[in-house]
């Protein structure tokens, strides 16, 4: 288990080496460090000033220095600042965690939950009534975009209650949990819906299939023949088996949307690294680009560590090394 | 002097036995039990009316290739093949199984009647330890046993089916048993309530022949000990030699012929049942002597009138492509049934066996 864990940090720490190699390489061949300086200059600088951005932010220098630099700094905690307030790009990105870990926290356990029963209920029927009401219901949701999904939300449960006096929801924005518990619930529940309800048709079939695949298992007619019911037949015989497809899944979804709920946050005002993401691509500020990308990247590489190892726990037949 | 004696002994027996069997209420009465599935391919007869019966501490074997039936016939009765339409009739301890309730059915199951499969790495969950799946099965009949209880019976169970060092494996994972101490568990888990019937189907397939010997061996001490019925499921005529009391010869899931076991390898009536004989394997039998059946059994959908294994049989006769024999009895001996129109009588159908014998060999020119 510690040789497992530390290889796998080790090759954890080698893939986000990569990432940052190839970030600074598509940054360097992208708009080019001449640019930068001009963008940041402003528009009517002359040239003089222009030179001195550069030599100040090191973009007159070889790439190769340029990216030693960068790592000097990443491996200190400094993530550099950004191009337009010069705030340090890690208090923004800390600024942003809490916010998409909130909307996470909520949305994945809903998704999950809805995912495995709808599935389980679809599989114990195939081809029923039940099974074709779920599938088709998973097919909707999963076909509909979030942004339209979203809207969709915010006009009935949001719009239409506050003006008929039942202003259940905020219509947008975010406050920490610290702060108001009650408010951060509230002002997540449409958000943690439109990410659920999205996501959550991909666990649907997920299960259905997996959960079809085991239900016809030997062990599951021995689980029969000892005369347990049904309902232990299905969750704690069956379902047990078919979790493992299901965990990495999830795992995948979590830690890709740790920096990937764009159009959530987009929706519904909520600052969170999604958010902060677009509005760094739209401003050309790579420090907050470059930044957020590191830490996407982490989280994808922190949850497959965690899905790996959890899969030890799940299947004794699985050996960490 | 003596061998006269010897005849009189067994017709004694016999005449006991035959008195005794009448007395006897069978512990599993199957009648004219009939499945099918519903497919989108058509209507699949997997078991087209078989009866039979199981007494108390007796064993039965049902044989027969797959497809056959033998498999799903005894869990239909049970109320597991999934998806099946059932017919017919199955008393159990007097109890008709196919009017049951799925309560009153799980209350039967792994408390009345133990089973164990074929492959028994399969057969057993490959995430929990064996010591609480076999605790499971008698939790989930006796809510009044504590946890502490069912482990140590499960210990027990386990030093009971032989395998050694029961409460240091309790805690240990299927795949850390070798497929015969598998076996061994599934049988412990099966056996765990004292079950009155144990339906083995194909226990030793998936095993070693040295291994299989071994659980058969177990299996038979087991029944004797414990008076379990047992019926053994199986596609291999041996292991019912090895085992079972009484057979049933099932073909495209109707009953070729149903004997005793010694009844039924010194004097086997039905041609089916001759090919099984002739394609079995062992000591002694000297390589090319063994004849497989030719052919293929029928489709289970939409099967035609007439006796089902007539386009394999070398004894067919015009008529028995037109209506399936019936179930007759041998004479003379203990309820010997066969389906087929050869003789009753022994002479006259070893000259009717002797007739065909030539069109064997010429069978194929005749054909065309």
């Amino acid at each position: 288990m510690i040789t497992f864990l530390v290889r796998r940090l080790a090759l954890g720490l080698l893939v986000m080496w990569l990432v940052t190699v190839i970030v600074f390489i598509i940054f360097y061949i992208g708009p080019g460090p001449a640019d930068v300086a001009r963008a940041l200059a402003g528009r009517d600088a002359p040239p003089a000033t222009v030179a001195l951005i550069a030599r100040r932010l090191l973009l007159d220098r070889p790439w190769y220095v340029q990216y030693g630099h960068f790592l000097w700094g990443l491996v200190h905690g400094n993530l550099g600042y950004d191009y337009f307030h010069d705030q340090p790009v890690t208090s923004i990105v800390a600024q942003g965690i809490p916010i998409t870990l909130s909307l996470i926290v909520g949305a994945a356990p809903l998704w999950l939950f809805l995912g495995v029963m709808s599935g389980v209920n679809s599989a114990q029927r195939p081809r029923s009534f039940r099974d074709r009401f779920f599938t088709t219901l998973a097919l909707f949701f999963y076909s509909t975009p979030t942004f339209v999904l979203g809207v969709l939300l915010i006009l009935f449960l949001y719009y239409q209650l506050t003006i008929h006096g039942i202003a259940l929801f905020p219509g947008s924005g975010f406050t920490p949990l610290t702060q108001s518990p009650l408010e951060w619930f509230r002002g997540l529940v449409l958000p943690w819906l439109t990410l659920a309800l999205v996501t959550a048709a991909t666990y649907t079939r997920l299960t259905r299939s997996s959960m079809l695949d085991v239900l016809g298992e030997d062990y599951v007619r021995t689980a029969r023949a000892k005369g347990l019911s049904e309902r232990r037949v299905v969750y704690r015989h069956a379902l047990r088996a078919a979790l493992t497809p299901i965990m990495t899944q999830f795992g995948i979804d979590v830690g890709t949307l740790v920096g990937g709920t764009v159009i959530t946050e987009q929706v519904f005002g909520l600052p969170g690294l999604g958010w902060t993401a677009v509005h760094a691509i739209q401003e050309q500020d790579l420090p907050v680009i470059i930044g957020i990308v590191i830490v996407a990247s982490a989280a994808v590489v922190v949850c497959n560590i965690v899905v790996d190892a959890l899969y030890a726990l799940v299947d004794p037949r699985v050996r960490l090394h | 002097m003596s061998t006269a004696a010897g005849g009189l002994h067994r017709a004694e027996a016999a005449a006991a036995e035959l008195v005794r069997r009448a007395d006897a209420v069978p512990l599993l009465e199957i009648a004219d039990l009939r499945v099918r599935f519903d497919t989108a391919d058509g209507s699949v007869q997997a078991v087209r009316g078989v009866s039979f019966a199981v007494e108390a501490g007796h064993t039965l074997g049902i044989v027969g290739e797959s497809g056959s039936g033998k498999s799903v016939a005894t869990q239909a009765a049970f109320g597991f093949a999934r998806g099946a339409k059932v017919s017919g009739r199955a008393l159990f301890e007097g109890r008709d199984l196919l009017t049951m309730s799925e309560k009153e059915l799980r209350a039967v199951r792994g408390a009345r009647v133990g089973m164990i499969f074929q492959d028994p790495l399969t057969s057993l969950h490959p995430m929990y330890r064996v010591g609480w799946q076999i605790g499971e099965g008698i939790r989930a009949h006796d809510r009044s046993a504590t946890r502490r209880e069912t482990r140590s019976r499960a210990a027990e169970l386990m030093a009971r089916v032989g395998i050694p060092h029961p409460h240091e494996r309790l805690d240990d994972y299927p795949h850390q048993f070798s497929g015969g101490m598998r076996q061994r568990v599934m049988i412990a888990m099966a056996l765990a309530l004292r079950p009155s019937l144990l339906i083995a189907d194909e226990p030793t397939t998936a095993l070693d022949p040295t291994v299989q010997a071994q659980i058969l061996e177990l299996l038979r001490e087991l029944r004797d000990d414990l008076g379990t019925a047992i019926i053994l499921i199986t596609h291999d005529l041996g292991v019912i030699a090895e085992i079972a009391d009484d057979v049933v010869v099932l073909y495209a899931g109707t009953i070729m012929e149903e004997a005793r076991v010694k009844d039924l390898f010194r004097d086997h009536h039905h041609p089916y049942t001759e090919g099984l004989l002739g394609s079995l394997p062992s000591a002694g039998v000297p390589k090319g002597e063994l004849v497989p059946i030719e052919g293929q059994p029928p489709s289970p959908i939409d099967p035609p009138p007439g006796c089902p294994f007539g386009p394999r049989c070398v004894y067919r006769t015009t008529t028995c492509a037109l209506r399936a024999p019936p179930l007759v009895e041998i004479p003379g001996q203990l309820r010997h049934r066969s389906a087929c129109v050869l003789p009753t009588d022994p002479v006259l159908r070893q000259s009717a066996r002797a007739a065909h014998r030539p069109a064997v060999a010429h069978g194929a020119p005749q054909g065309r």
